[in-house]
């Protein structure tokens, strides 16, 4: 089981890795959003303050959302799938070992960036803790949840728009959760309830999406 | 039989004991409320040969796909049972499928490709196998080559060298000749005829005439 | 347990048979409930200390909103039976039911803004009941757009199956959430459907109609999932014929 881990992984990594702008260009989104706030609502610092929790946890929900319309597409299209299908491994694993592979790449480097946006929008650096640690526990759930959402469309020719409504719906658990835990610490009350939760949802997340990810491959394989 | 599954060591054609056969139980299949076969009854026995043919959509990928395990049936059912103890095997350890989609990486080299798909269906790779295997299917050179810039027959070539490598006993083909080149074409007739003739099983599609087949060859056709 | 009975049901045929027995039933059970429900709501029980005759808009409101989320609940059990047991007549049940589902959804929503509007003095309000059925609302509509946008019919069952089974083991943290939520951002002062005490007068019509819209769901699920049969087993003879005696009657 291991060395099948490591060579996924390791599949992953190099896919991802020759083709440079899937990863970026989720970062570059993020960025773009959360710079469009400040020009919508004004650059007064105390209203981008206060409301920078929401903003940072909308535009992370988006951008990982969006980099997940293609996670299954081209393995769908050039028969990888078949191959993960019929093999004798478990299915689950398989695509557990995915979605983790690029939560790595994508979702991992967006929580890196997340500081640098914080501050910008004028969030205290002692905060910044906080914001890391709770994107660090939400966005592997979103990883997952849309990894379910991108299973049961990965068939279908234009899934992106019906993703986002099959997947964003799902999301509010995390995003009131992440958000939350932001801004009780913006309000000097501790955010640790918050991100036990964040933690119980994404233990709950690994451990039951992966049948949900490989269920919703299969019926889009039998098609 | 039993103790080489459980001990997880890869089953070889060649290693295989006794004979096993494919059943085929009252197959049917219903697409979008189009009935492309009823009650398609066959048995399969080791070392044959299976070609399927017919006119396009008369369910030739799809009845592949029932048999991999990849559609489930309409109705009736597959079985993989060994003809001594006649007791059910399971089908994914003892499968290759290839689709129309080789399942080839165009981003991959053709090694890496291969040791890939070698590790998850637990064929037994090691880099110097792999390039023999390269080398059988005419890619001596190219190992280190990304498959986006090979030609559609060198992808496809790519896709059967799994065939090289120490596979496991029943293939299930979906138009392996597509855009192989006359000499691909012979090459590959000769060794499914080879696979057949050590205890193997050959389930594929084409349009093109066999010219090798082995001994227990049958065809089927469908959409008549 | 014997469970022939059950697979017997559940084939097409006996299904339409046994369902068309108990429809004229159903239906007249589910007019007697609703006419005797709704006079008594709206003409016979007292109006309402505090809201006047305003608040008779729950007796709408709150036998939708009940029926909106076990709908859900059941598109969720039809799910897992059709993927467990391979029973087609629970694919037909989940996409039948899934648009009965949304329009309760949209009836408790609309109920619960035209009764916010004299309450609370405006059309929405944040509260978590509201904000739930809202969700409950965008996860019904992401059943049907996904069982409308894969044209394989069985595929498309099957997924909305295991989409329904995501959401239920979903719905009790988003509703906890959004509860959470709400008592953190405003305090809840008056909420739709927690009266204090509520006298039985007023009582009593609301339990009678809450059983009159589950007939009713009852009803038009059958009527639906009949139809949908019809449709799909077109080919075979005993729809054939059981539209023969359709046309035959109405001649």
């Amino acid at each position: 089981m291991t060395s099948i881990f490591f060579s996924l992984v390791q599949r992953e990594a190099r896919l991802l890795c020759r083709r440079p702008a899937e990863l970026i260009n989720p970062l570059v989104f993020f960025s773009l959003v959360l710079v469009l706030f400040p020009l919508a609502v004004g650059p007064e610092s105390r209203l981008l303050q206060s409301i920078s929790p929401g903003l940072i946890w909308v535009a992370a929900l988006l951008a990982v959302l969006l980099s997940l319309d293609a996670l299954f597409r081209s393995d769908f299209e050039d028969g990888s799938l078949e191959q993960w299908a019929v093999s004798s491994r478990a299915l689950s694993w398989l695509v557990l070992t995915k979605v983790l592979a690029h939560w790595l790449f994508s979702g991992l480097p967006l929580v890196l960036l997340s500081p640098l946006l914080a501050l910008m929008l004028g969030l205290p650096s002692e905060h910044i803790p906080v914001l890391v640690l709770s994107l660090l526990l939400g966005t592997p759930v979103l990883s997952l949840l849309g990894a379910v959402g991108a299973a049961l469309t990965v068939g279908l020719k234009r899934g992106g728009l019906l993703l986002a409504l099959l997947t964003l719906p799902l999301y509010i658990p995390v995003l009131i959760f992440g958000s939350g835990a932001l801004q009780a610490e913006l309000q000097g009350f501790s955010p640790l309830g918050y991100l036990l939760w964040l933690a119980s949802l994404t233990v709950l997340a690994v451990t039951l999406t992966p049948f949900a990810i490989a269920a919703g491959l299969r019926i889009g394989l039998s098609e | 039989m039993e103790q080489i599954i459980h001990a997880g060591k890869p089953i070889n054609a060649c290693e295989v004991p006794i004979s096993y056969g494919l059943k085929l139980d009252t197959l049917s299949c219903e697409r979008d409320s189009r009935l492309l076969f009823e009650h398609l009854s066959l048995d399969l026995s080791s070392g044959s040969m299976l070609q399927v043919m017919g006119p396009n959509g008369s369910g030739k990928t799809s009845l592949l796909r029932i048999l991999a395990g990849l559609m489930p049936p309409s109705e009736g059912a597959v079985r993989l049972e060994s003809n001594s103890g006649s007791s059910v095997m399971p089908l994914n350890q003892m499968l290759l499928w290839m689709g129309y989609a080789t399942g080839i990486k165009m981003l991959l080299t053709a090694e890496e490709n291969l040791s890939w798909l070698c590790s998850l269906h637990q064929q037994p790779q090691s880099q110097s196998q792999i390039w023999q295997a390269l080398a059988a299917v005419g890619l001596r050179g190219f190992e280190d080559v990304p498959c986006y810039s090979l030609s559609a027959g060198q992808q496809r070539r790519v896709a059967l060298a799994r065939l090289y490598l120490n596979p496991p006993p029943l293939w299930i083909l979906d138009e392996p000749f597509t855009a192989l080149d006359p000499q691909g074409v012979t090459q590959l007739e000769q060794h499914l005829v080879r696979h057949c003739e050590a205890g193997g099983l050959v389930i594929l599609t084409t349009h093109h005439t066999l010219t090798l087949t082995p001994a227990r060859f049958t065809t089927l056709a469908l959409g008549s | 347990m014997n469970w022939t009975w059950f697979h017997r049901l559940s084939a097409p045929k006996s299904f339409y048979e046994v369902s068309g027995r108990w429809l004229p039933w159903l239906t007249g059970l589910m007019l007697v409930l609703m006419l005797t429900g709704l006079l008594w709501a709206l003409v016979f029980a007292p109006a309402d200390y505090q809201q006047g005759n305003s608040f008779r808009i729950i007796y709408i409101h709150v036998p939708a909103a009940f029926l909106a989320q076990s709908v859900y609940l059941m598109l969720a059990v039809a799910g897992l039976v059709g993927v467990v047991w391979k029973i087609k007549l629970a694919d037909v049940a989940l996409q039948q039911a899934a648009p009965i589902g949304a329009w309760m959804c949209a009836l408790a929503l609309i109920t619960g803004a035209i009764w916010g509007k004299p309450t609370w003095g405006t059309w929405w309000v944040w509260d978590a009941r509201l904000t739930s059925m809202l969700i409950l609302l965008f996860l019904y509509i992401g059943i049907i757009a996904l069982g409308q946008a894969i044209s394989n019919r069985e595929s498309a069952a099957r997924a909305c199956a295991v989409l329904a089974i995501v959401g239920v083991v979903n719905l009790p943290i988003i509703k906890y959430s959004v509860e959470w939520w709400n008592t953190l951002h405003q305090p809840a002062t008056f909420k739709l459907t927690e009266k204090p005490s509520m006298p039985a007068e007023m009582w009593w019509p609301l339990l009678i109609l809450v059983l009159a819209f589950y007939c009713f769901f009852a009803v038009v699920l059958l009527m639906r999932m009949r139809l949908e049969i019809l449709k799909r087993e077109a080919r075979t003879s005993w729809v054939q014929a059981a539209l023969k005696t359709l046309v035959g009657n109405n001649a």
